[in-house]
């Protein structure tokens, strides 16, 4: 017995350590950038003043001074949030048509919406900005709404179609027969027996909207432009705005890991449900 | 009021028809049980009038208007399901509550019904609690509960009593018996238990392969059955059926004979058949023997009145009673 006690005790204390090694690992990173953007320009590049340096706001006060930091926020909170309720108004009847009425071809369709996601976005690179300028959508936040919102539907909808699954089929017809319309099914019986599900999925999409660079850099010049557009701003490949760029980069993080840290128990829930009954 | 008429309806899934062309009408006020072993198409014939099920073909009349078309919300029927379907984010009184909100009730008389409802099943304790909180048989009132509330012209019953336990399920069998009994509403019920068949009906409906083999009363099933199939799946024992000479004798290919219908007799003699005793069950009312070595089929199966004292291996004489005695074709159907 007391072999067995220390032996798991072991495995436990191993098991922690390297947790705590791969967790640092993931942490540093984002750990040096918010240290970075409290150093001058000239300091974050001296190796001599990586963890020793005298702080300063500077980084941050030319940010709102210069850069208008609010308005990029302003435009990424503003893309995030109407995309994520658009991806959700068009993800809840989906995938509730194809998790209760599923047809012959239900199975292939939800492969072939995930197989959008492997199309590697700069193949229709040329094709989208030509054809967003062409329609006077380029850069307006409009644009950026759908864009976004269609880039995260396949997800959206694959996460959706995986709660509503877990929904035994007789409650929906039990409403069917307790008299409630399609939209009464919806609104009474499957969002709220889903509601954990739903806000995972809305969680998600929204992180996944925030930080979306590819798109909102390359669609967007000023009036649209999202944090990702700022950060893309101050990128200068000499390296000598250091301190600015990591600034810029943490206040464009923040608020996102303060959403995030609130939701923890919601997003993991989220991203492990089916996998564990 | 609720008759319901079934014309030529036929249900295929995909190219397999599981219901072939089938007509049938349930009376206005009827209790009318569809039994059949599982796989039998019962439950897809009921969720066909439910309109759960689109029909390939015919026409679901209820109360003389074509419902064919109509979706489940409008057909005016409740339904209790198999695993009771309650809405687990409500509680008892919103479940209860639910179908008379949806059709627009006012508050008071949906209080006034759910009261009601909750005193004849004996749910007045748990009205705040939500379905996971309730036991199998308290989740089955609800269930049933919520099927009344709304005055439906007609009950569906989806083998509500199958995850229940023994005991459970002849007391709910009884209450859904005075329910009906009370109520006079046309219900529909669905079980491949011959014995609620034979206990709650007023017409029992034998289904096999999706084709009605007879429609009737208990006592006509029991009586007269039409074929081998009826004949073997009512009555419980099941019929003992005889091929070879005993059929020829008596001018046909099989003849039956209930377990009830055979006496325990002393001694060997003309017109008694002899065996060994293989299984003895002594129940103290009633002895049932399956009996082996008869010559007559693999294994007999006699039910005696009373306590009879044979054991495994002892001889025993039997004397079938004629005039109960059913004959039946070489195509299995019965001959009168």
């Amino acid at each position: 017995m007391a072999i067995v006690a220390q032996s798991t005790r072991r495995g436990r204390i191993s098991r922690a350590t390297f947790a705590w090694i791969v967790g640092l690992l993931f942490f540093f990173p984002i750990f040096w950038m918010v240290l970075t953007s409290f150093k001058t320009d000239a300091d974050a590049v001296k190796p001599e003043h990586l963890f020793f340096f005298t702080p300063t706001l500077e980084n941050y006060l030319n940010m709102t001074e210069n850069y208008d930091y609010w308005r990029f926020a302003q435009n990424s909170i503003i893309t995030a949030v109407f995309a994520t309720i658009f991806a959700l108004a068009v993800g809840i009847p989906c995938a509730y048509a194809m998790a209760f009425n599923p047809a012959r071809g239900t199975k292939d369709i939800l492969m072939w919406m995930l197989s959008t996601k492997m199309l590697p976005a700069a193949a229709v690179l040329y094709p989208m900005t030509f054809l967003t300028k062409s329609l006077g959508l380029f850069d307006t936040k409009f644009l950026i709404i759908v864009v976004l919102m269609l880039i995260n539907l396949p997800i959206v909808i694959w996460m959706l179609f995986t709660y509503f699954k877990e929904i035994p089929k007789e409650i929906i017809e039990a409403g069917q027969m307790d008299g409630v319309n399609t939209w009464g099914e919806v609104r009474e019986i499957l969002i709220p027996l889903a509601w954990g599900g739903i806000v995972s999925t809305a969680l998600l999409c929204f992180i996944f909207c925030w930080n979306e660079a590819y798109w909102t850099v390359r669609l967007t010049t000023t009036d649209a432009a999202t944090l990702s557009k700022l950060i893309e701003g101050n990128r200068a490949p000499e390296g000598l705005f250091f301190g600015r760029l990591s600034a810029v980069s943490t206040a464009a993080v923040g608020p996102i890991v303060v959403l995030g840290w609130f939701c923890q128990k919601q997003l993991v829930q989220g991203l492990t449900f089916g996998a564990v009954k | 009021m609720g008759s319901i008429v079934l014309e030529q309806v036929t249900k295929s899934f995909g190219e397999t028809q599981v219901i072939p062309p089938l007509d049938l009408t349930i009376e206005d006020g009827e209790f009318a049980v569809f039994v059949g072993p599982s796989g039998c198409g019962k439950s897809t014939l009921l969720r066909l009038i439910a309109g759960l099920e689109d029909t390939t073909s015919g026409r679901v009349l209820i109360d003389g208007a074509d419902m064919t078309e109509v979706s489940p919300s409008k057909r005016g029927l409740s339904m209790v399901f198999q695993t009771y379907a309650l809405y687990p984010h409500m509680t008892v009184r919103k479940n209860i509550a639910f179908p008379m909100r949806m059709a627009g009730m006012s508050e008071a008389e949906q209080e006034k019904r759910i009261m009601a409802a909750a005193e004849s099943l004996n749910l007045t304790d748990y009205l705040d609690r939500k379905p996971g909180q309730l036991s199998g048989g308290q989740r089955q009132r609800v269930a049933i509960g919520r099927a009344i509330v709304r005055d439906p012209s007609a009950f569906l019953f989806d083998e509500p009593l199958s995850n229940l336990d023994a005991a459970l399920r002849v007391g709910m069998r009884i209450e859904i018996t005075e329910m009906h009994a009370r109520m006079k509403t046309t219900m529909i019920y669905v079980t491949h238990d011959q014995v609620e068949a034979m206990t709650m009906a007023d017409k029992i409906v034998v289904l096999q392969a999706g084709v009605i083999e007879q429609v009737g009363s208990p006592l006509d099933l029991y009586h007269t059955p039409r074929n081998l199939f009826v004949a073997g799946f009512i009555g419980s024992p099941k019929m003992n059926f005889i091929e070879g000479p005993e059929a020829d004798q008596r001018g046909a290919t099989t003849v039956g004979i209930r377990p009830e219908h055979i006496d325990v007799v002393e001694g060997p003699g003309e017109g008694i058949w002899s065996g060994t005793v293989g299984v003895a069950e002594h129940l103290g009312s009633d002895t049932f023997f399956h009996i082996h070595e008869t010559g007559l089929a693999e294994t007999m199966t006699v039910r005696a009145v009373g306590n009879v004292a044979l054991r495994h291996g002892d001889a025993i004489h039997l004397r079938p009673r004629e005039a109960e005695m059913h004959r039946f074709d070489a195509e299995g159907l019965r001959m009168s």
